[in-house]
């Protein structure tokens, strides 16, 4: 069912914890639909030098989580911005189709934590380009 | 990882085919070929072995061989019995009783009929999972044609006040249909006591093949077919029969249930071991399901603060074999209609899992799951956003 890359990050996940302070933290899921992640940065100079996740969630959403992470560290946030949950789904060689909301996620997440930092720091949050909708219970997202 | 030992705890979902049914089946899956339609010798040999698993279904429901309709298993026979009643009875009546939580080849089934134009009450259970009576009382009018709960449930292994359902039936002049899938073997059956006048089975559950199955339908029962086409089962059920499969599913039943209450003990013990060993171990858990008037095999298990999905691939690389009502492994995302029925929050029911156990299981298979499960919860809720360890 599941890819080898996807077996790896759930059965080794990278960056699998929280950030004591961190500089953006994005919480995003829902537990009635199964899934939370919750995704903390550590920023330096408009760089992305560490990340973690904490996730509730199926293997996907775990291997997500630990994907996401590993691909936005050492990015600049603009760079970071734009790892999209198909470039997550794509590092993990392929995601079943029911399980590409994990990835969305995990996208959902790293521009959460993105844009909690520019607010704390007094700078406009970016604006999401394709409009998710919130997580909500029973939408089938 | 640890090398795999297979721990086998999923007989709800399928059940290993008895050696001895195999060794049953063999010869008429090559010299023993005869189509039972058929008038030369070996055509008599098969249609002899289908009269003979008839007969040892019958013994084993307290039904007589003439109301045993062999099909292609559970699914068809619950499709059947649902189909068949409604069209034939439609002009007495356009009202169906049954409940939120039967297996889905009643309530799609259900899904359709009401397309047709049939009425359909879904009834709730209790906490338990438990149906209760007088919602069920209150729910018949003067349109209902049949009642159909079933016997007990693939997913909390609840047991149904099954007589009592029939006696209600019964005395309004109701047809009652029962998917007794899971309770074959697990449950000692009789039909004329409990008043059933339709029964489910299917054999892959109790030791048989898979892809054979079975109704039960009481003499005069007014019901339509649901596969046309030649005159086999005495024109009820069209197709030439699976033999192999029939004369598997006779040996299977035959065994399961020569001796229900020895085979109970044996594994009630150990699934009851298991459970105060889970229980006991790992804190936040709680056992979905009605204590006593379970399968005995069965365990439902929610595990708050993770999902049941990551749960089964941890234990997988360990060789233990189990199910979850979480949503990620339905296909949909809605976590089991059973869970939810008895009340669960979502996010307690994602967190389930089931555990059954049956022959394939020894006691060192309980060792197992107790050493493995609770490092598995443990590790899933390091990871969980929603776990604080001072909880």
């Amino acid at each position: 069912m599941y890819s080898e890359k996807v077996m790896d990050h759930f059965m080794n996940p990278r960056n699998m914890g929280e950030i004591e302070n961190a500089d953006g933290i994005g919480e995003v899921g829902n537990p009635v639909c199964g899934d939370i992640m919750k995704i903390s940065l550590k920023i330096e100079d408009n760089r992305i030098v560490d990340a973690r996740f904490k996730t509730f969630g199926c293997g996907a959403a775990i291997a997500s989580s630990s994907m996401a992470t590993e691909l936005v560290k050492g990015k600049t946030l603009e760079e970071a911005w734009e790892v999209s949950n198909k470039a997550v789904a794509e590092a993990l060689e392929g995601l079943p189709p029911i399980k590409m909301h994990c990835s969305v996620l995990a996208e959902e997440g790293i521009h959460k934590a993105i844009n909690e930092y520019r607010i704390k720091n007094g700078l406009e949050p970016w604006e999401e380009k394709t409009p998710y909708g919130e997580h909500t219970p029973g939408d089938g997202a | 990882m640890e090398k795999k030992r297979l721990v086998y705890m999923d007989h709800a979902a399928t059940t290993m085919t008895h050696s001895e049914v195999v060794r049953t089946m063999m010869p008429y899956l090559n010299e023993r070929f005869g189509n039972p339609s058929s008038i030369y010798g070996i055509a008599h040999e098969s249609k002899e072995a289908i009269e003979s698993a008839r007969q040892k279904v019958a013994k084993a429901l307290g039904a007589d061989a003439q109301e045993i309709y062999f099909t292609a298993g559970g699914t068809e026979s619950d499709n059947w019995a649902l189909k068949g009643v409604a069209f034939a009875n439609k002009k007495k009546g356009n009202h169906i009783i049954t409940t939120k939580i039967e297996h889905h080849a009643v309530l799609h089934t259900c899904q359709y009929l009401e397309k047709q134009g049939f009425e359909v009450t879904y009834l709730p259970v209790d906490a338990y999972g438990i149906v209760d009576l007088s919602e069920l009382e209150k729910a018949i009018t003067d349109q209902t044609i049949l009642i159909s709960v079933m016997y007990a449930n693939n997913e909390i292994g609840t047991i149904q006040p099954i007589a009592e359902i029939g006696k209600i039936a019964s005395e309004h002049e109701i047809y009652f249909h029962t998917d007794a899938v899971q309770a074959i073997g697990n449950i000692p059956i009789d039909v004329e006591a409990a008043n059933i006048d339709l029964l489910s089975f299917s054999a892959h559950k109790f030791y048989g093949p898979k892809g054979i199955g079975g109704l039960y339908i009481r003499k005069g029962t007014r019901i339509d077919n649901l596969l046309h086409g030649g005159g086999q089962e005495r024109k009820r059920r069209a197709g030439t029969e699976n033999i192999a499969g029939i004369v598997g599913l006779g040996k299977a039943i035959e065994l399961a249930t020569a001796d229900i209450d020895s085979h109970n003990l044996r594994i009630r013990a150990m699934r009851d071991r298991l459970l105060a060993g889970i229980l006991g171990q790992i804190p936040h858990t709680r056992l979905n399901g009605h204590q006593e008037k379970r399968l005995p095999g069965n365990l439902n298990i929610s595990f708050e603060y993770i999902e049941g999905e990551s749960m089964l691939l941890l234990l997988d690389q360990y060789g233990i074999c189990g199910s979850t009502g979480s949503a990620c492994t339905s296909g949909s995302l809605e976590p089991s209609h059973v869970l939810l029925a008895i009340g669960l929050p979502h996010e307690i029911a994602h967190g389930s899992l089931r555990l059954t156990l049956g022959d394939a299981n020894r006691e060192e298979d309980v060792d197992c799951v107790l050493e493995v499960l609770p490092k598995v919860v443990e590790r899933l809720r390091s990871m969980s956003p929603l776990y604080r360890p001072d909880q």
